[in-house]
């Protein structure tokens, strides 16, 4: 007869957890894989049915246009000074929001105040204020103060909602066990903070490159995607329009990626007790 | 009557209109485990709330000890969420070791290498993690509400073997509605408010 221990037995069921897990992961990413490479093909047949490159090129015609792209020093000047622009867009509406949320959470007067600014930048549409950009700033600015815009309400209001929802009952478990003030707001705050201001970044990190790159195609300014985007419009360049776009995808989403993995470990780290 | 006793002179509280308590006077001896009862709604939660500081009373005094370090079991279990239940109790004494607080979770009948958030914990798990937190805490006199809230027969016996356990020459005054918590406790004077 042959006995088995509890923590043998909770071993043996961790494993088959883990190995379960991992099955399921590798069965969603072909699944993933498999729709990806299915839209591919009805994307191809679309396209050899049309037969115009101008009205639909292939996706063919584009990886081969894309690994033209990446072989010039322009194309890596372009995409390089975009996102410089855009992200400085993105940081700085970052702090500020961050900032301007902290003061309102503590002075009541200072969220009225901020309140119809922050529905104003809002609801204002996008075009409308590229215009007043332009007439303001440089074109080379437009794309970071439109970024900044559009990322500046996101952050303010998901991270002032955030602390709004501080629960009472946790500060007074931290009061009675006298638990001191960095520590405190370290692992009792912000823990219930992050969550919130972390899904204002991942909503706010694909809306900057968006409107940063329909900024950049109204303003044109030199060296960057949005001037390739409108060259591309001139010279009917489907190829090229196309090429540019995954460009735009691939680097707005790797950024986010990476972006939001550097929060999460930041907030492990700063949160851990 | 010692100098570790909890002295509640005419203590009063009401809100707004009602009147939660009423000139409470008592003593609660020292290093000895006191029990209040009451029917729900008749001011035990208040009482402790009052002995916390975190309320003020209408009228009357609370004679503590000085330097007292207060520990409780809250009503509510009042645990962070997204951590896991190691990281809550080490979050009111960070000079814990990993292995007293696994310890103290196998003492109560929980997995110490459970690693997952305590939002995902069953009710009566988290009652035990709330539990391990409070006797874990550096104190003197610990604050029991309601404790065995949520908790199934052997549970509460496991528990409250942990508890007596833990809280041997300690103040300790439990709140419940229930005789049996304050047997369960070997409590030495129950005081009905």
């Amino acid at each position: 007869m042959i006995f088995t221990t509890n923590a043998e037995k909770g071993a043996v069921a961790d494993k088959s957890k883990k190995e379960t897990t991992k099955k399921q992961t590798l069965r969603r990413r072909l699944i993933g894989a498999a729709a990806i490479l299915f839209w591919l093909a009805v994307w191809q047949a679309v396209s050899m049915a049309i037969g115009n490159d101008i009205l639909l090129v292939s996706p063919i015609a584009v990886i081969k246009r894309l690994f033209e792209l990446v072989v010039t020093a322009d194309f890596w000047h372009s995409v390089g000074l975009s996102f410089i622009r855009i992200i400085s867009g993105f940081l700085l509406a970052l702090a500020a929001g961050l900032a301007l949320a902290l003061l309102a959470s503590f002075s009541s007067v200072i969220k009225q105040l901020l309140a119809p600014l922050m529905t104003a930048i809002k609801t204002v549409p996008v075009a409308s204020f590229i215009i007043l950009v332009l007439i303001w700033f440089p074109s080379k600015r437009l794309s970071t103060v439109i970024s900044f815009l559009m990322v500046l309400p996101i952050i303010y209001t998901n991270t002032l909602s955030a602390i709004a929802s501080l629960r009472p009952d946790l500060d007074e478990m931290a009061a009675v066990f006298r638990i001191p003030p960095l520590r405190r707001l370290r692992c009792v705050c912000l823990p219930q903070v992050m969550p919130g201001f972390l899904t204002g970044c991942e909503l706010s990190l694909g809306l900057c490159w968006k409107s940063g790159i329909a900024a950049e195609v109204i303003g044109i300014p030199k060296h960057s995607i949005g001037e390739a985007l409108q060259q591309a419009k001139i010279y009917l360049d489907t190829p090229d329009l196309f090429a540019w776009t995954v460009v735009i995808v691939a680097v707005s989403a790797l950024f986010a990626r990476l972006f939001m993995s550097a929060m999460r470990l930041l907030e492990k780290r700063i949160t851990r007790v | 009557m010692s100098g570790t006793d909890i002295k509640i002179n005419a203590l009063t509280k009401s809100y707004g209109e009602k009147v939660v308590l009423n000139d409470l006077c008592v003593v609660f001896e020292g290093g000895k485990v006191s029990c209040v009862s009451a029917m729900s709604g008749k001011g035990k939660t208040t009482l402790l709330r009052l002995i916390m500081g975190l309320e003020k009373p209408d009228f009357g005094t609370i004679d503590l000890p000085e330097g007292t370090k207060i520990s409780v079991v809250f009503q509510e279990d009042r645990l962070l969420d997204g951590m896991d239940a190691s990281s809550n109790i080490r979050l009111v004494n960070k000079k814990l070791s990993s292995e007293t607080v696994a310890d103290a979770l196998t003492g109560v009948g929980l997995d110490p290498k459970e690693k997952q958030p305590v939002g995902e914990y069953s009710g009566g798990m988290k009652r035990r993690v709330a539990i391990v937190r409070a006797l874990l805490a550096d104190f003197d006199l610990l604050l029991l509400d309601e404790p065995f809230k949520g908790l199934d027969a052997d549970t509460r016996a496991r528990t409250a073997d942990f508890i007596r356990g833990h809280t041997v020459g300690k103040t300790v005054i439990l709140v419940t509605h229930d005789p049996a918590d304050a047997e369960l406790l070997g409590s030495a004077a129950t005081v009905h408010i």
